[in-house]
């Protein structure tokens, strides 16, 4: 399937308008395209002067660029967003469940609904965490499941986000300049809010403070540091929380307890929401020479004393050969049928869909099984002869490391582009907070594509990113 | 509070007023040499680069200071690290650091600047731009310094920020006042004459203090009352007193658990703001200016390292 068969346009641009997005082609007929140019300028001042930028390393040039931001906003009807939110819910309430089996009893394994080999061998399952009973039974507090949409009602979850999901500030700010540069839209619009994320955030974070918590929790956010591409974003989460944002050296453990280093001694840490990898927050149980986290920091959280979010070891969960899985997990853990939809994936251990997979390498995506970021990818009708035979040379050789899926025709919304407005697809990471309960702000944070006919909407990709609109009626 | 938010916040002022200084500085060293007529007319340039406690790094790089090669090594040099473009860039590094201590105002002024900074050092230098970027960076520390104090909650975060202002103040009018004993006089029989005389009312100028002189000496400029009001008077806002009071009123409110820590920088501040607040500009005179200075400038640094050892930095 190429890309220029019958995709989808979610506004139905030019012609065939669907009603979600009536008032944004009334909005777009009537403004004259002088004044979006101007706004659009606009945007990228206040981008620039709040410092909304996202570091891209391996490119020369500005180390601080911002992420493009598109003024046509990605509009879903409320049924729509419903029927989404539903079943993002069934999804991270089955992941949560899952990795918590893998931690003690393994019963989706002894029932024989997935291989062992699967988690046992998989540099994302940690050991360390065996037997360890968490808050709620959360491990992954804060999720970012990836959508892609082909059809009105076809939806397909591309990858679930379980360990430090990145693009939330975005989801807030884009929304928030739309409504510096637009207001009188917002007023006729009926968009359901999204800036009280960052009180569902510490909603959550403090739900899930430590059974030995002394009191009121204190809840931090810890950051590599400014020289991280999402530095941003932490600032901004912490900002938003009103917490203190740490780095490693800021943090200390005494007796299996957390403290921060603070002007008048040391404070007590109960939660903390970390952005920083398993294998760099505690060099005494992971990499030694991480400067990043703090000694001990597993250790107090296995004494009850302190809450990491997310959980060590999350990440077995969003593994993309452990994701084919996620349907059986939802029948198995909650006896559901899954409301989403994963896309058909051929698993290339196995010796016919490697087959099928290198039979048919033109017509799908390939991906590595731990990439993350749209590197160690194949697009296989974009790829040049040469890349695909590179791709086969190495999927030959570790079958085990690659998954193939059937490159969908993703959907489209009107963007802004040099010759004007023209369709470019897009996907959707909406964010899941699990804590007593799971909590969705509307929504999510659209990505689009710039190039023309491209599916790749990773930042470091040069995608660009919408306001994404839930109605509220 | 945090305390390497205490630290950011601590520096970010200190390089904004540093940078401010530096500035002013070579203002000065403009107006002073443009008043020499002797051959002699590169030691105003010098004595800036001792004004600004960078020495030995400017003559590591440079045979000798020239208008051409202090306002390149003050103001733009990426290698010496107390340049005024390096002084805007630190700030901005601590500021970006801690930005969930700053208020949005706070950020947004820190930011822009380093961005317009970006842009002036993207032309090319001539005479004109350099007096444009002088004024600019003196017109940027004021707006920072104006936003801070009024948007910042009066907390320990508030009082870090007022404490790196004004310790860096105190040091940098210990140092301008400092110059006029570094600078060398054509003949002896010139100090009290037309060149000595215009070398105290450039220092004046370049703390924009004429007209505070004025009003509080009238008359002709003494040296006597120069280093009196920029010593001893508190009703100035550039005096060592006014900058150690502001110390004195800051680093007490800062809460604490243990009262021992940050006990050695309270005793040093209130000792100089005591010896300030109750000195006689005679008996310094008497003492050596330029010893006295010296030592204060040393206190001043001492004072730097208590405070962060008081706090954990």
């Amino acid at each position: 399937m190429t890309t220029a068969a019958k995709v989808f346009d979610e506004m139905g641009w030019p012609e065939d308008i669907r009603p979600p997005y009536t008032l944004v082609d009334a909005w777009l007929n009537s403004v004259p395209a002088e004044q979006l140019a101007l706004k659009r300028r606009e945007a990228e001042v206040l981008f620039r002067r709040i410092g909304i930028t996202f570091a891209v390393y391996t490119e020369g040039g500005d180390p601080e660029r911002l992420i493009p931001f598109d003024l046509i906003p990605r509009v879903l009807a409320q049924a729509e967003w419903q029927s989404l939110r539903k079943g993002l819910e069934q999804r991270v309430r089955a992941l949560n469940a899952f990795i918590h089996d893998v931690y003690h009893d393994r019963e989706i394994i002894r029932a024989g609904k997935m291989p062992e080999r699967l988690v046992l061998n998989n540099p994302q399952f940690r050991p360390e965490m065996v037997g360890q009973d968490l808050p709620h039974n959360v491990y992954t507090h804060i999720a970012g499941v990836d959508m892609v949409r082909t059809g009105p009602d076809e939806y397909y979850v591309l990858e679930d986000n379980c360990r430090t999901p990145s693009g939330v500030s975005y989801m807030v700010e884009n929304r928030e300049v739309m409504m510096r540069l637009f207001p009188d839209l917002f007023r006729r619009a009926g968009v359901a809010p999204v800036a009280h994320y960052g009180d569902e955030l510490l909603e959550t974070l403090r739900s899930v403070a430590p059974p030995n918590c002394p009191g009121e929790p204190t809840v931090v956010v810890l950051t590599p540091g400014i020289y991280n591409s999402a530095y941003y974003e932490h600032a901004f989460l912490a900002d938003e929380m009103g917490v203190d944002l740490v780095e490693g050296a800021d943090l200390l453990v005494r007796n299996e307890i957390c403290y921060m280093r603070s002007t008048s001694g040391l404070t007590r840490v109960d939660v903390i929401y970390r952005r920083i990898d398993d294998d760099y927050i505690d060099p005494l149980v992971f990499r030694p020479e991480s400067m990043l986290g703090a000694p001990g920091l597993h250790f107090a959280s296995r004494a009850g004393n302190l809450t990491l979010a997310n959980a060590i070891g999350a990440g077995i969960a969003d593994d993309k050969a452990v994701y084919i899985h996620v349907p059986e997990m939802i029948r198995f853990y909650l006896g559901e049928e899954p409301l989403l939809q994963n896309v058909p994936t051929h698993d290339c251990s196995k010796p016919d869909d490697l087959a099928y997979t290198l039979a048919h390498i033109e017509e799908l995506v390939v991906k590595a099984v731990h990439g993350s970021g749209g590197y160690g990818m194949l697009v296989g009708p974009h790829a040049s002869k040469e890349e695909i035979r590179t791709f086969v040379e190495q999927l030959k050789t570790r079958p085990h490391d690659y998954v193939a899926q059937p490159t969908l025709a993703l959907s489209t919304v009107p963007t802004f582009v040099d010759s004007g407005i023209a369709p470019r697809h897009v996907d959707l990471r909406p964010f899941v907070l699990s804590g007593d309960k799971i909590r969705i702000v509307p929504g999510g944070l659209t990505r689009v594509a710039l190039r023309d006919g491209s599916l790749v909407v990773n930042s470091s990709q040069g995608g660009g990113t919408k306001d994404t609109w839930v109605l509220e009626r | 509070m945090l305390a390497r938010t205490a630290s950011s916040l601590f520096w970010l002022a200190r390089y904004m007023e540093r940078a401010d200084y530096l500035a002013r500085l070579l203002q000065v060293a403009g107006h002073m040499s443009a008043v020499r007529f002797d051959a002699d007319n590169n030691s105003e340039w010098e004595s800036a680069i001792v004004a600004s406690g960078s020495q030995q790094a400017f003559f590591e790089k440079h045979a000798s200071a020239n208008p051409e090669t202090v306002v390149s090594f003050l103001a733009f040099d990426r290698d010496n690290p107390s340049s005024i473009c390096n002084c805007i860039e630190t700030s901005r590094r601590n500021a970006r650091a801690v930005r969930t201590a700053l208020t949005t105002d706070m950020w947004e002024a820190v930011n822009t600047s380093w961005m317009e900074l970006r842009d002036f050092e993207a032309g090319e230098m001539t005479e004109d731009r350099i007096t444009e970027f002088l004024d600019w960076v003196k017109a940027r520390t004021s707006l920072v310094h104006g936003v801070y104090a009024n948007t910042m909650l009066r907390r320990d975060g508030f009082h870090f920020t007022r404490l790196g202002q004004f310790l860096e103040r105190a040091d940098n009018t210990a140092r301008l006042l400092d110059v006029k004993y570094h600078v060398r006089l054509p003949t002896v029989q010139d100090v009290g004459g037309v060149v000595d005389y215009y070398q105290w009312l450039a220092i004046l100028r370049v703390l924009g203090a004429r007209r505070a002189y004025r009003v509080l000496f009238k008359g002709q400029v003494e040296p006597v009352h120069v280093a009196e009001l920029l010593l001893l008077r508190l009703e100035f806002p550039r005096s060592l007193a006014f900058c150690f009071e502001q110390i004195c009123l800051n680093l007490d409110p800062i809460s604490s658990q243990d009262s021992e820590l940050s006990a050695e920088c309270k005793r040093i501040a209130h000792k100089q703001f005591a010896e300030l607040r109750y000195g006689r500009i005679e008996d310094i005179i008497e003492r050596g200016l330029h010893e006295y200075l010296s030592e204060l400038i040393e206190r001043c640094a001492l004072l730097g390292e208590q405070i962060a050892r008081g706090h954990n930095f």
